[in-house]
């Protein structure tokens, strides 16, 4: 089984970071994994996205033409990403921020309150984390502990106090994320 | 009395340096390089060096200096000797590096690599020849050129609104906290050679003692593209470049210890 | 089995430079390559290894270090990214002329110019050329994984020292970005001094021993005779890497009735068109040449003789296909060679490659 996905938001949303703990939970659960990001100056406010791809076998190609999954956070990345989705795949996207909803008709679509619910749990910058749990619910390719041993990985040591914090805000889009349309 | 008791160890009062080789030097007669070079050998013996020390050579007219002391060399692409010898030094502290340039290589096209190794304070000594002209090419103007000067590319004279004017660079090298030792030296008369001499060993000493960059300029002639007889050359330097580039030390760390600078707190 | 990493491209450069046993770094800045001396700066392996790492005032002056150090023996790595590469071509020629162990890694970027950041594979003709003046040659190694880019630091400097020649990793931002999984190797313990003067102490410029002449590097010679002769020395080493070095993948020629060349991240790109275009019951081939000096020109003249055609995939205009045309053509063969290719900083996506591949070959 291979899962390709594209998390595409604005630089300081935690996008790279995101991707980055969903590639280390693959490791963990003993997946091949790439993790592929926009960089440069488009980094520093403007939108950052990042290619993630999770398999059983050798990864080919970390650049993508269609994603199995999009996990979407502006209004930029929806006008590009959207189009890319295999149909009968999966974009998930946070409403806030997002004028124009996604209008595939051949696609799964969930929401998720990423932004009201991590402001909920008190800590913004937990936001990615909530996205991430959306997405481990729409998509179960890795499991929690694996999430668990990524954050510990990638995370260095001196930040392992906020793993607790990371977990329930995982946990918490868990039980956020809503079905749109499903096909 | 005949020819063999004349040549005979007790009448010995001037030798080849034992570090120097058995190669004949290409330099011209009345160059200072030659010079130079003989105090080098003398130095390098006399701390008892040999085993331990690396030198590096520039483009120019002392290209060839690997030619002529009995020690490891490198010879190093135009400017950059001082690039060479930090990756030496850097990863052989215990070693003793020198660099040998010219003022074309070292104050022209080698500026930076100069500025920022002396700027490190990267522990090796330089020899900076400074002649005012580019020799090997045949006597275009250098960065160190009087203003008046006549040279292939000036053959008016150094005009400042041309060309710029004279690079005192060893002042600007003397500013740097990681330099220990900056002078300016020369080699014309015994009792130059004899301060020149000291000069340079006070330098190397420096390297051993780890200190940082030390810096010997030594003002010299080249009575070839300066179109002078060697005698003329010397009395041409002590009339127009002595004023402008005066001997004598302009820093000496054993003296008195680099500025300290103190750290931003993070 | 070494320790297991999630890493970028970069970083394992900076990790597998420190675990091989490296003497000494000296780099500048540049986009997209900044994470390598970023790493070493983290790792402070001088308090490990001793390894050295210095932040050089230009690459001018960081390739010119590098020459010294290794003059002197010691194992040295560099690396930036194309403009860099650039103005260490004066160096790179000295170090190849002076006959020089060291390794170069090129995290390409595309140009000419100031280009962009993004990245490119236009610096093929540089790497494999020679890319200063003179006639010489880096061995050259293309990673197209980040496991490979841990793999070919120790693989580069061992074949620089093997041939006294410098070796160059040539690779691309994306390489250099991607993260991967990778095994790291354990520690080489680096040479000492006695271990230098050993096995290198016929050319080693450490201070004149004793029991020994002194040792001078240089490329100059004022003979033409004998710089002749260097030369032909030299020729016979590029000679000798290709008889014992040559490094390629073949991945489903055995069947392949198409054959796609492609090196290091195009490569990647390519593996993946491979298997959309057997999806659709097209049989393709990938050749990936991993030396690109030396170059597999004879595995490619004999696939020349199976396939019906091939298509060169690289980002730039237009540079291996050229290698690719001559292997084929001394071979006597007449399969059609054609080319695909991005440029700017912009990766081909594989069904771009697919789509070139049926129009370019099989369409007609």
């Amino acid at each position: 089984m291979t899962e390709e996905i594209i998390i595409a938001g604005f630089g300081g949303q935690g996008v790279l970071s995101m991707g980055k703990i969903l590639a280390y939970s693959g490791v963990m659960a003993d997946q091949e994994v790439s993790w592929f990001p926009s960089y440069g100056p488009e980094m520093r406010g403007g939108t950052a996205n990042v290619t993630v791809i999770l398999s059983e076998n050798r990864i080919s190609s970390p650049v993508l033409n269609e994603y199995d999954t999009a996990i979407i956070l502006n209004q930029q990345s929806m006008d590009k990403f959207e189009p890319m989705v295999k149909p009968g795949g999966v974009l998930i996207y946070d409403p806030n921020g997002i004028i124009h909803p996604p209008k595939r008709t051949d696609i799964n679509i969930y929401k998720i309150e990423g932004t009201l619910i991590a402001a909920e749990l008190g800590n913004v910058k937990t936001f990615n984390m909530v996205v991430l749990g959306a997405y481990l619910k729409a998509k179960p390719v890795v499991k929690m502990e694996s999430v668990e041993k990524g954050l510990q990985k990638s995370l260095p040591s001196r930040h392992h106090h906020l793993i607790p914090m990371n977990l329930e805000a995982v946990q918490k889009g868990y039980e956020g994320l809503e079905l749109v349309q499903a096909v | 009395m005949e020819l063999k008791d004349i040549i005979n160890p007790n009448n010995l009062v001037y030798e080849k340096a034992k570090l120097l080789t058995e190669n004949t030097m290409h330099y011209c007669p009345g160059c200072t390089h030659g010079v130079v070079h003989r105090l080098l050998a003398e130095v390098i013996e006399e701390l008892d060096i040999q085993d331990k020390t690396i030198g590096v050579a520039p483009v120019g007219c002392s290209v060839f200096a690997y030619k002529y002391i009995e020690i490891d060399w490198q010879e190093a692409a135009h400017g950059r000797a001082p690039a060479v010898a930090t990756g030496i030094v850097r990863t052989n502290p215990d070693k003793v590096v020198f660099a040998y340039q010219g003022d074309g290589d070292l104050a022209s096209i080698g500026t930076a690599e100069i500025l920022h190794a002396c700027n490190r304070g990267e522990n090796f000594v330089v020899i900076f020849i400074n002649n005012g002209i580019y020799g090997m090419t045949g006597g275009q103007m250098a960065p160190t050129t009087l203003i008046g000067q006549v040279t292939s590319t000036t053959p008016n004279g150094r005009d400042a609104g041309r060309n710029g004017y004279p690079l005192k660079i060893t002042e600007l090298i003397a500013q740097l906290p990681g330099t220990s030792y900056v002078t300016r030296q020369s080699a014309h008369t015994p009792a130059a050679i004899r301060k020149c001499r000291k000069a340079i060993s006070k330098a190397f000493q420096a390297a051993i003692a780890k200190k940082g960059t030390s810096f010997v300029e030594v003002v010299s002639t080249c009575n070839m593209n300066w179109k002078m007889t060697p005698v003329k050359a010397n009395e041409w330097m002590e009339a127009n470049m002595f004023p402008f580039y005066p001997i004598g030390d302009m820093k000496d760390s054993s003296k008195s210890e680099p500025e300290s600078y103190s750290p931003i707190k993070n | 089995m070494g320790e297991l990493r999630l890493m970028k491209g970069n970083e394992v450069i900076a990790e597998a430079a420190i675990r091989c046993g490296c003497d000494g770094y000296f780099g500048y800045p540049i986009t997209p390559q900044s994470e390598v001396m970023e790493t070493l700066m983290e790792r402070e392996p001088w308090n490990e290894t001793g390894m050295v790492v210095l932040q050089a005032e230009s690459e001018i002056g960081a390739i010119h270090m590098i020459y010294g150090a290794a003059g002197s023996g010691k194992k040295v790595i560099t690396s930036s990214s194309s403009p860099g590469i650039s103005l260490m071509a004066e160096g790179i020629s000295y170090i190849a002329g002076s006959e020089l162990p060291c390794l170069i890694v090129n995290v390409q970027r595309g140009g000419p110019g100031l280009g962009t950041i993004q990245p490119s594979q236009a610096d093929y003709f540089q790497a494999t050329k020679g890319g200063g003046h003179g006639d010489y040659r880096l061995i050259v190694l293309a990673p197209s994984s980040v496991q490979e880019m841990n793999d070919f630091v120790e693989l580069g400097l061992r074949l620089a020292f093997k041939y006294r020649n410098p070796a160059m990793i040539l690779t691309d931002g994306m390489i250099g970005q991607m993260m991967e999984k990778v095994v790291l190797a354990d520690y080489i313990p680096r040479l000492t001094d006695e271990e230098i003067n050993e096995k290198y102490g016929s050319w080693v410029t450490n201070g004149r021993k004793p029991y020994r002449e002194r040792n001078v590097i240089t490329s100059l010679e004022m003979d033409s005779d004998i710089m002749e002769n260097n030369n032909l020395r030299f020729q016979q080493k590029y000679a000798q890497m290709e008889e014992e070095d040559l490094l390629f993948e073949e991945i489903q020629c055995e069947d392949a009735e198409y054959l796609l060349v492609a090196f290091g991240s195009s490569a990647r790109v390519c593996l993946k068109a491979v298997d959309l275009a057997r999806e659709k019951g097209i049989k393709v081939g990938l050749l990936r040449p991993i030396t690109l000096f030396p170059f597999p020109k004879k595995p490619l003249a004999a696939l020349a003789k199976k396939v019906k055609g091939m298509l060169v995939v690289e980002m730039n205009a237009g540079q291996m296909i050229e290698d690719v045309q001559l292997a084929v053509g001394c071979a006597g063969c007449k399969v059609p060679v054609m080319h695909f290719g991005r440029m700017g900083g912009i990766i081909h996506s594989p069904v771009e490659v697919l789509a070139a591949l049926e129009q370019k070959l099989i369409g007609e």
